[in-house]
């Protein structure tokens, strides 16, 4: 079972990350994981990198992921260990692939009321509330549909579909 | 219910679906593209041994055409493999072309058919009245073991499109002036249908530009009603069994848009987002380094032939290169058959295997610091072609041959009358 509630630090982006700037396409031949996690978000922030902690949230505005049917994209996010995604509203490719590996999207409307670079932020999701730490301040989360979250209690669709592997 | 509506019940087996349910589907033809031998290994960790109906799988080696980078030839040698290994015959290899014009070329595509590809853009697929959509490599690989995939159906935009184009306006000014208006995420999980008095003067070419873009809004789908230009599309390419699903009239759509396209002028989208969108008259003069004639938005044979029509027996500008890379093996022939090529190259353009090519920033014609390239393909994202620092303007085939003839961002309309 996933955790119901997801605590990290935010790292905050703007609308319209898509799937090149998340993993640009000059390591599109890279076929491990490991090496694809290297490349994370690099088309978007140079510090991503250097500052990101395992366990850290992605907080960004509308449309994150959206472009490229890449699954580098959310494989990179999935393996350097992003806790969460909480944006506005996602790029549907990007939104299945990211659930098919156990990686959780989170709709929330007003993230940019409480996004705060490098704040701490809770993700609740019995109460559907985004919470930043420092101000209190939270915000309605969208619930995750019945189906997604089946995917998301497997650990990913592959041990869903595929149990014996895990 | 929407003709959508009515092709994904068709292949869950069900008389009725309603937006927003789950359901299962049988898919018409799942491709994979040479960018994702995780479709193959997903296939293998969720238990895959043999693919479920190998004759409904395409694989197509077209982003990395050919490869550039011996680990791309090593995941060509692989994809090479499982297709022998796997009874795949549908093997489209380097010479082929992009994806999606193939699967047009050889007749692969029809009316009522459920397309699902590794590629964002196969919303192309509703020029046909197909239901076209893309995904990531693990849910090709769930296709790939079970023939099946599960799809939310999407409630459905008709965007109504009015009028002539002037002469110097094409599909890819519309849907560019369209995607300015509504912005890059007013479609995310919906189907975008195209209507209105335009749309029977469109040809399939430019009905597939207006399809592809889709994408760059958000869609999952897109779709045109099959009429006489599709049916004689489909005759001429010998494809005899298509089944044409109606919306029924009381189908409630989820928004309505209508646009007037007589008034429009060439567009340009400007870096970085493709709803960036502004009249060409705003960046008339900006020097451009390269300009990109290509890909499954803009390399088919009448976005040839109209940059042939444009350069004949004249030269490009000394400061810009410009690249043509057809977007199928077909496609080539055709603009050689018919002079296009000959004129293009005796122009100073420089000619590039079919395949997606320099639009993913992967190889063959990437784009330096600083450096501005205006491309008929369809996405300017920062780094998108090269350097993340380099500039790119989307805009009409048209547009991207005058504009190279002048070394500037130029309006093609003078060309053209």
């Amino acid at each position: 079972m996933v955790s119901r509630i997801i605590t990290g630090k935010m790292h905050v982006f703007g609308n319209n990350i898509d799937t090149d700037q998340i993993y640009p396409g000059q390591y599109l031949d890279v076929t491990d994981h490991k090496e694809m996690a290297k490349y994370c978000l690099q088309g978007a922030s140079d510090k991503f990198a250097e500052e990101f902690q395992k366990g850290d949230i992605v907080v960004a505005g509308t449309n994150f992921g959206c472009g490229s049917s890449r699954e580098n994209a959310a494989i990179a996010l999935k393996v350097r260990g992003v806790g969460a995604v909480v944006a506005k509203s996602f790029g549907r490719i990007f939104y299945r692939n990211a659930y098919n590996l156990g990686l959780p999207l989170i709709i929330c409307p007003r993230i940019d009321e409480i996004a705060g670079h490098g704040e701490e932020l809770t993700i609740d999701m019995d109460r559907e509330l985004a919470i930043n730490n420092r101000t209190g301040k939270s915000v309605e989360i969208e619930p995750i549909s019945e189906y997604a979250m089946k995917i998301l209690n497997a650990g990913g669709i592959k041990a869903l579909l595929n149990p014996k592997r895990s | 219910m929407h003709a959508l509506e009515k092709i994904l019940a068709h292949h869950a087996g069900l008389k009725e679906v309603k937006a927003g349910e789950i359901v299962n589907c049988k898919v018409d033809i799942a491709g994979i593209n040479d960018l994702y031998p995780q479709t193959m290994y997903s296939f293998w960790e969720i238990g895959g041994e043999k693919v479920a109906n190998p004759e409904n799988v395409v694989i197509f080696l077209d982003h990395y055409a050919p490869p550039s980078t011996i680990k791309a030839a090593q995941t060509h040698a692989e994809f090479r493999q499982f297709a022998r290994e796997q009874g795949i015959d549908k093997l489209m290899d380097v010479n082929a072309g992009v994806c999606h014009q193939v699967l047009a070329d050889k007749g692969l595509v029809a009316p009522g058919k459920l397309i699902v590809i590794t590629d964002s853009h196969t919303t192309t697929h509703g020029a046909f009245g197909a239901f076209g959509t893309g995904v990531g490599a693990t849910d090709l690989a769930c296709i790939l073991k079970t023939g099946e995939l599960w799809f939310r159906v999407p409630r459905v935009i008709k965007i109504t499109l009015n009028g002539t184009l002037q002469p110097g306006v094409y599909a890819k000014d519309i849907i560019l002036h369209v995607i300015g208006k509504v912005g890059a995420d007013f479609a995310i999980y919906k189907g975008v249908e195209f209507a209105g008095t335009l749309i029977p003067q469109l040809s399939i070419s430019e009905r597939m530009a207006l399809c592809n873009m889709t994408t760059e809004m958000g869609a999952k789908t897109s779709y045109i009603q099959p009429d006489e230009v599709t049916i004689s599309y489909l005759k001429e390419k010998g494809v005899k069994e298509y089944n044409i699903f109606m919306t029924d009239p009381d189908y409630e759509y989820e928004e309505e848009l209508t646009f007037d396209v007589s008034e429009i002028k060439p567009r340009v989208a400007a870096p970085f987002s493709v709803d960036n969108v502004y009249d060409i008259k705003d960046y008339l003069g900006t020097p451009v380094d390269q300009a990109f004639l290509g890909t499954c938005t803009g390399g088919r044979l009448e976005d040839i032939a109209v940059a042939a029509k444009i350069l004949k027996g004249k030269k490009i500008h000394k400061n810009t290169r410009m690249l043509v890379v057809p977007a199928s093996m077909e496609t080539q022939m055709e603009a050689i058959r018919l002079g296009y090529m000959q004129d293009l190259l005796e122009a100073g353009c420089t000619f590039v295997t079919p395949g997606c090519a320099a639009c993913l920033g992967t190889h063959e014609g990437l784009i330096a610091e600083g450096e501005t390239c205006i491309t008929s393909s369809s996405r300017n994202f920062p780094g998108r072609m090269g350097h993340k620092q380099g500039k790119i303007f989307l805009a009409s085939p048209a547009t991207v041959a005058a504009s190279a003839l002048h070394g500037v961002i130029t309006d093609p309309t003078p060309y053209l009358k």
